[in-house]
Parts: C-alpha cells; structure tokens; sequence
C-alpha cells in the first residue's frame, strides 16, 4: 500500500503502518549514524540531554556527500543500520519512533521497537542523487566537528521509503526473501 | 624508455575519482537494465527503476551516485621501461585521491587510525596496489569503494579437501550474510588461491572486470555462471526486499596456491560497482 506521513510520527500513524508498506514521508527529520550515535549515547548515559528531540522524531542513518553552491545538500542515501544497533534501544526508550537506513536490525533493536512502538523504514541504498531531490533544507544543529556525521535537521518532502519492520516487529526482509527463494 | 611526468598521474587519478562517482561503467548500466527486464518482483522493478533515475540524476546533475563515495583503491600497472619524474609517486597518487575528493564534493570517508578514528578530511591515502609489467605504458585503475559492501566481504581458508563445492558454500554463505546490507542487486569478486592476502587482491581485482567477461578459464567461467544462478535463487533481490536479482555479476580471478592450502576471498560490491581504466 503506498501511504503519505507527515512527520513528527503520531502514535495512530505509527498504527497504520504495515511491513511492506511503500511511503512518503514529508516534515522533519534528523540525521545521524555512526560517530553521531555514539557521542549521544555516551551523553545520556552521563544523564545529558541529546541534541535534538527524541519525541515521536525519525532519524535518518545518513551521511551525506558535500553541497555544491547552490545545492541544498549532496547525494543522500542511507547508510547500513545495523552499526547503530548498539545504541538503538536507549534511544527508543527516549521517545524515537522511526529510523531510516538499510539492512538488518538486531533482535533487541526489534524487541525494543515492539515495546516502543516504533517504526523501521529502509530507503534505497545507492540511490542517494535520486533521494537528494526529497530535501528541501538541510541545516547542522549539533556535532559539527564531525562533518558529514554531523547531526543535521533535514525539512523533506515525499521521501519515498518502505516499511521494513513494523511495531508488531513484522519484518519484510524475512517475509519477502521466503516469497522469492528457490 | 618513456618518461613520465607525476603531474599527469595526479590529474589523471583526479579525474579518475570524479567520474567513477558520477558514472557507472556501462556493463554495470547494462546488467542493471537487465535486471529491471527480468525482475518478477513489482517492488523489485521499481526499485531497479530508482537505481536508472538516480543514475541520470548522478550524471545530469553532477551529484554522486551515492553519498558514499567509498576509500579510493588505485591499481597501478608500471611498465618497466617508464621512468616517473616529478615527486615521489606514492604523494602524487594520493595527491590525484585528495584533489578529486575535495574539488569533487566527494565525502570524504577515510579515518586516521582506525581506532582513535579523526578524520583525514580530504580521503587519503587511498588503498594502492603496485605493479610492474612490461612495456613503456602505466595503467591506473581506480575504483573508490563503499563500505556498507566491503564490511560484508571475508576470507575463508578452506582445506584443499573442501574443493570446489567448499568454495561454492563459502560464497554462498557469505551472500546470505550480507543478506539486504551491501545493497543488492550486488557484484561478487572472488579470489581463489595463492596466499591470505593473495586471494583477497584477487578478489578486489575481479571486481574491476568487465561484467560481460567470462574468466578465461573454462571451469572458471563454468563456475561463474552457476554461482550467479546460485545467488539469484537466495531470493534477496534488489534492496535486499525480495525478487530474483540479488546479484548482477560473479567475477573469479584464481592463482597458484600452496599443497596445503585453499585460500578463498569473496569481496561483496552494491551495484555502485565503480571502477575506471586509463591507460596513459
Ligand atoms: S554499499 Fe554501495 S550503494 Fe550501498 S551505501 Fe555503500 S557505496 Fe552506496
């Protein structure tokens, strides 16, 4: 089924969304992958507060290549999920409600997304030109001495991504690859 | 004996970088044509179909193909009678990585150290293999590579009891770990033989050949084509989503090994298989 959210994601659209479902996300978002999640998981575990607001918010695992003039970012595509797996959990628990990367998760990240109700979306990975168009601005708000880590607040519009595993912890990599092997 | 100037490698490798990230060689443009022909599944197709749009973004546009514009590996064949002038040539091929990346907008990708992990800011030094053939030509093959990909890759020293059928499995295996993370439809390089390290540049330098090349090898060539049939039956498909395109290309380079040894490397690439020749 292809839907239209609009972010920050309410818990009724959270609700609707089935593995397998083809989506257009629109609203803010954030990015963050490796070193990124791992300054702000140390930060809350000395009690910190992190940078942006966890609340009902999508995190883009994303890195993207450097603007040109006149550009709002360059080429944007995800980046694989499962590095960010150890951190996942703590920021469920804080109120994250979707991340968009690409491969597999762990169980525990799965296990923590049934219980926050969350939501994970893959986007094409090696087609980051084509999801580069999706972003109307792209602005740094914390950990700029990473560069292309850096934590950046992303305005998008109809970035099309699909519903890999859902909050029942339906999981389209598994279903889909039954379906299709020999 | 021709001479040969660093200043020459250096724009060369520049250029080199820059078009390897924007354009994909056409046999991997034409396996993924293929793939969007043949794929049973609807997603599938679809997102075959992103992966030929991205491409005219990637070229129209001038924005990379994909953000991860990988470590620059750099193959230099030197002729032996070539005479390099100007600087030390390991600084000038670095040299070539660091222009192309910064005047580019290329992400630059490459850490110092690999624990305490800062980043160089201009992604050098790239990975360079040497060497020396015959003849007054140098030819320079480079091909940045991504790391959601490489990070699926192994080696696996296998008995020469194990086989052929131990090497079926070991790439086999490896695919299903890999499963949705390296970006399928993927291309597989693998390196049969000589030593650790041998059969792990091997299988870096399958990748860079020609999809439409068989190995000239019979037996390989036989082997090539089974173990794509074999990939494309794990049903992954494009994006790891599920379909019948999982791989574009199995490409085998072997070598003399050791009478007790099998070493078998199996370097996984995303369909962003990049890699540029010039031979100057
Ligand atoms: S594996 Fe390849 S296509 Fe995927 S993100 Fe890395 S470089 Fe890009």
């Amino acid at each position: 089924m292809e839907i239209k959210i609009q972010t920050p994601l309410e818990e009724e659209t959270v609700n609707r969304l089935k593995a397998g479902d083809y989506i257009y996300i629109s609203g803010t978002i954030y990015t963050a992958r490796d070193a990124a999640h791992k300054r702000m998981f140390e930060a809350m575990g000395k009690g910190e507060n992190p940078p942006l607001d966890l609340k009902n918010n999508i995190i883009y695992y994303l890195g993207p290549s450097p603007a040109k003039e006149g550009q709002v970012i360059g080429s944007a595509g995800p980046t694989t999920s499962s590095r960010m797996d150890k951190y996942t959990p703590l920021l469920l628990d804080n109120g994250l409600k979707g991340m968009i990367g690409k491969g597999k998760r762990s169980e525990s990240v799965i296990e923590s997304m049934k219980k926050n109700k969350a939501v994970y979306f893959a986007a094409v990975g090696g087609a980051g030109a084509l999801l580069s168009k999706c972003i109307q601005s792209s602005e740094v708000i914390a950990y700029d001495d990473l560069g292309t880590e850096a934590i950046r607040k992303l305005e998008v519009e109809n970035l099309p991504v699909i519903v890999v595993i859902d909050k029942e912890g339906n999981n389209l990599y598994e279903t889909a690859v039954e379906e299709f092997k020999k | 004996m021709r001479t040969i100037h660093t200043d020459t490698i250096i724009n060369n490798i520049k250029e080199m970088c820059i078009e390897a990230n924007l354009h994909l060689a056409k046999d991997v443009v034409g396996a993924i044509a293929h793939a969007k022909d043949t794929e049973e599944s609807q997603l599938g197709k679809k997102i075959l179909g992103q992966l030929q749009e991205n491409m005219d973004i990637a070229a129209s546009e001038s924005i990379p193909i994909c953000q991860d514009t990988g470590m620059a590996v750099v193959f230099m064949q030197i002729g032996q009678d070539v005479h390099i002038e100007g600087q030390n040539l390991e600084d000038a091929i670095n040299e070539g990585i660091r222009q192309g990346y910064v005047e580019g907008y290329l992400r630059k990708s490459v850490v110092k150290d690999p624990l305490e992990r800062e980043n160089t800011k201009d992604n050098t030094p790239g990975i360079i293999h040497y060497e020396i053939v015959p003849g007054e030509n140098i030819t320079i093959t480079v091909a940045p590579k991504g790391f959601g990909s490489e990070n699926m890759s192994r080696v696996c020293m296998l008995k020469p009891a194990d086989g052929i059928e131990g090497v079926k499995e070991a790439v086999l295996e490896t695919v299903r770990l890999a499963g949705p993370n390296a970006c399928p439809p993927i291309v597989v390089g693998v390196g049969i033989g000589g030593t650790f390290e041998k059969c792990a540049i091997l299988a870096k330098k399958a990748l860079t050949r020609d999809l439409n090349q068989s190995s000239s090898t019979p037996y390989v060539a036989e082997l090539e084509k089974e173990l794509l049939e074999k990939i494309n039956q794990l049903g992954y498909g494009p994006a790891g989503l599920g379909g019948r395109n999982t791989a574009l290309g199995v490409n085998i380079e072997t070598y003399p090994t050791h009478i007790a040894g099998l070493p078998v490397a199996i370097n996984i690439c995303c369909h962003v298989n990049r890699h540029v020749m010039r031979t100057i």
